[in-house]
């Protein structure tokens, strides 16, 4: 499977009327993405910028006919917003809204479960972007970002912006990033995006960026191991954090020990992966993982 | 957010986990008075937020109400020191006042996230009373976990089945049932990160009860919370992190003294490592978040300077959503305000990068530019030894 992003994409803004929505389903549009509609519940029938709004997802759908939405809802209302894409079909559902409560999570992840053909990515991320297809459903700024051969999956937004502004520095250029989002419980994962880019033939070369908490970082060194023939290269942030504390993300906490930085440094070295020990040589480790 | 040992138990006793009788209370007259209900014999346990209490002389068992208001006069305003709260220690202002219970044996409950499954976890241990990391430490198997679904909430047979493991029969087990039920009950009502009844205790009679209760809440869900959220307690938290959560800033005071400034917390955390590489010490955590206006970029530059650890400050922002010229606008204001005579050091890359990068110029202001994080993190280490000489 390639690209979950591709010029067929038509997307639906949940919450387009909002600050955030807006600004960045206009930018969105600006950068080539067909955005086709918004959702905002009481104020269908009007309009931005040319973009009709509906009250709901199941009448976008069926007007537009979205396949992706990009989600800006407000926290308390957020799962609730990814239930309501999800039961109205649409098959790509980019959360970007930070704040929602695990619980609320849970609840919206037993209901994806039950729709194995829905992708959640997010919440609490920076979204999905793929430069070749100038279809951006996020909130990258998208001048940073160059058509090319690197896919970028991360935990961290502006750790992102970092590793794509060095590849296209390299001259290498992106094939997809994926921001999975900080937060403890969160729809794809790690693995989901590594085998997505070992089947995309536009990407060549990948750079994984984790950071402290949790144990998906270990799980995804496994699957390289067994399953990644193209070259990784990884960064993990906070190996100086201090343990018990929250570092920002929900998710980002060293808790009984586990979690840490050197667990995970090792376990992605164990797996043959080139790991950056500075943020700001991921590009150079990644072209050293493709000279080999 | 967490909350104390009697605020806890007032939770958790509206589901109907049993707790032991007593009452909290900032006076050591009253401490006496409860005592004295209580049939005299009484423990007095010092309000703070961190563990460790008793090691540090903040749990007294009182034979009577007299020797109730010593303990009590002697815990209360004391400065309490354990291995969680660090040299300086805490200050109680309350005291909790329970009947003292005869103890048969001291077991382990808590429940948190499994993120690797998505759901809520219950562990047991039959070796209550000490650290639960520890006992994980030395033998793993010594504590079962049984995962269980938030929607459903625990099982009966579930709740059976870790009694069972934890030794439990008879009446006593009959207890514990609906114990471990009211318990996961409230976990997931309450949108709790971490329940934990450390020790649970099995009394001569058999009875079963929370000895000791800790909560801990997801800071998300507190909006449909109100009551928990009243019990936050401000005088447990660091000033600085409590000033900068007015302006929605994501503060952690650490000891060093490079204070940092970053957009995103995956940036932040990196910051702070490369600070370390570079031979230096970070002073803070600091998220401005993704849509910081200049009034909260103002605030957090305020915040870093007034701790007077800070010898230097790093600004590094990669603007996406955040955009460079409303953090820069927002760093002069705060410099020209506020004064600033340490050397600040400021990597702008993003959203509006050449207008941030003006408006710093603009400002007349001796801020050091850097291109890219490496080169940030030894201007600023530079700069700052060169004024320790």
């Amino acid at each position: 499977m390639a690209s979950w992003l591709s010029t067929d994409t038509k997307v639906v803004v949940q919450g387009l009327t909002g600050r955030e929505g807006k600004y960045h389903g206009l930018a969105g549009r600006d950068y080539g993405t067909q955005v086709v509609a918004g959702v905002t519940p009481g104020k269908g029938g009007t309009a931005v910028e040319g973009i009709p709004v509906f009250d709901t997802v199941h009448e976008a759908v069926a007007k537009t006919g979205a396949n992706a939405s990009l989600l800006f809802v407000p926290p308390p209302a957020a799962a609730d917003g990814i239930m309501e894409a999800a039961d109205a079909g649409v098959a790509l559902i980019i959360a970007i809204t930070e704040g929602i409560p695990v619980n609320d999570m849970i609840r919206a992840k037993a209901f994806l479960a039950e729709r194995p053909g829905v992708r959640l990515v997010g919440p609490n991320c920076p979204g999905v972007i793929r430069p070749s297809a100038k279809v951006k459903l996020g909130i990258m700024p998208a001048r940073i970002h160059r058509p090319g051969k690197v896919g970028i999956v991360s935990r961290s937004g502006t750790l992102t912006y970092e590793a794509v502004g060095q590849t296209t520095a390299l001259g290498l250029g992106q094939s997809t990033c994926v921001g999975i989002g900080g937060d403890p419980v969160n729809g794809t994962n790690f693995i989901d995006c590594l085998t997505m880019f070992k089947d995309d033939p536009e990407t060549e070369a990948i750079i994984m960026i984790g950071e402290i908490g949790g144990s998906a970082e270990e799980e995804a060194a496994e699957w390289i191991a067994a399953n990644l023939k193209k070259p990784v290269a990884s960064f993990i942030a906070g190996r100086t954090a201090p343990p018990g504390r929250r570092m920002g993300h929900a998710g980002a906490i060293i808790s009984g020990g586990k979690g840490t930085a050197t667990e995970k440094v090792a376990a992605l070295r164990a797996a043959g992966v080139l790991v950056a020990d500075s943020p700001a040589l991921i590009g150079e480790t990644l072209m050293q993982a493709i000279k080999g | 957010m967490k909350v104390h040992e009697y605020q806890a138990k007032e939770i958790l006793r509206r589901y109907g986990v049993t707790t032991p009788k007593g009452h909290v209370t900032d006076s050591p007259e009253e401490a006496r008075q409860i005592a004295k209900d209580l049939g005299g014999k009484a423990v007095v346990k010092a309000q703070i937020h961190a563990g460790g209490r008793g090691k540090g002389g903040g749990v007294k068992l009182a034979k009577t109400p007299d020797e109730a208001f010593e303990a009590a006069q002697k815990i209360i305003g004391m400065q309490l020191v354990t291995h969680q709260t660090g040299p300086e220690g805490r200050k109680v202002k309350k005291v909790l006042v329970e009947e003292a219970a005869n103890i048969a044996q001291e077991l382990y409950l808590g429940i948190t996230l499994d993120r690797a499954i998505g759901k809520p976890v219950l562990m047991a241990s039959k070796f209550g009373g000490m650290e639960i990391e520890e006992v994980a430490h030395r033998d793993p198997s010594a504590i079962l976990k049984e995962p269980f679904d938030a929607i459903a909430g625990l099982a009966p047979f579930q709740a059976r089945k870790v009694a069972y493991a934890l030794g439990l029969t008879g009446e006593t087990h009959k207890k514990a049932v609906p114990f471990l039920l009211a318990l996961a009950k409230a976990y997931v009502e309450t949108d709790c990160s971490l329940a934990e009844i450390n020790p649970l205790m099995i009394t001569a009679e058999g009875d079963v009860v929370a000895l000791d209760a800790k909560m801990n809440f997801d800071d998300n869900a507190l909006f449909r919370h109100l009551d928990i959220k009243e019990f936050r307690d401000l005088d447990e938290e660091d000033p600085l992190e409590v000033e900068a959560s007015k302006f929605n800033l994501n503060y952690i005071k650490l000891d060093g003294n490079v204070g940092c400034m970053v957009n995103g917390a995956g940036l932040a955390m990196s910051t702070m490592d490369i600070i370390q590489y570079a031979g230096g010490s970070p002073a803070n955590f600091l998220d401005v978040g993704g849509g910081a206006n200049e009034e909260q970029v103002k605030n957090a530059m305020r915040i870093i300077l007034s701790d007077p650890h800070v010898k230097g400050v790093l600004i590094n922002i990669f603007g996406g959503i955040m955009r460079c010229d409303v953090i820069a606008s927002g760093v002069v204001k705060a410099v020209k305000e506020i004064g600033c005579t340490i050397p600040v050091v400021v990597r702008l890359e993003g959203t509006n990068v050449e207008e941030g990068k003006q408006i710093l110029r603009d400002s007349g202001l001796a801020v050091i530019p850097a291109d890219g994080m490496k080169d940030a993190a030894e201007k600023i280490i530079a700069a700052v030894k060169k004024g320790e000489n």
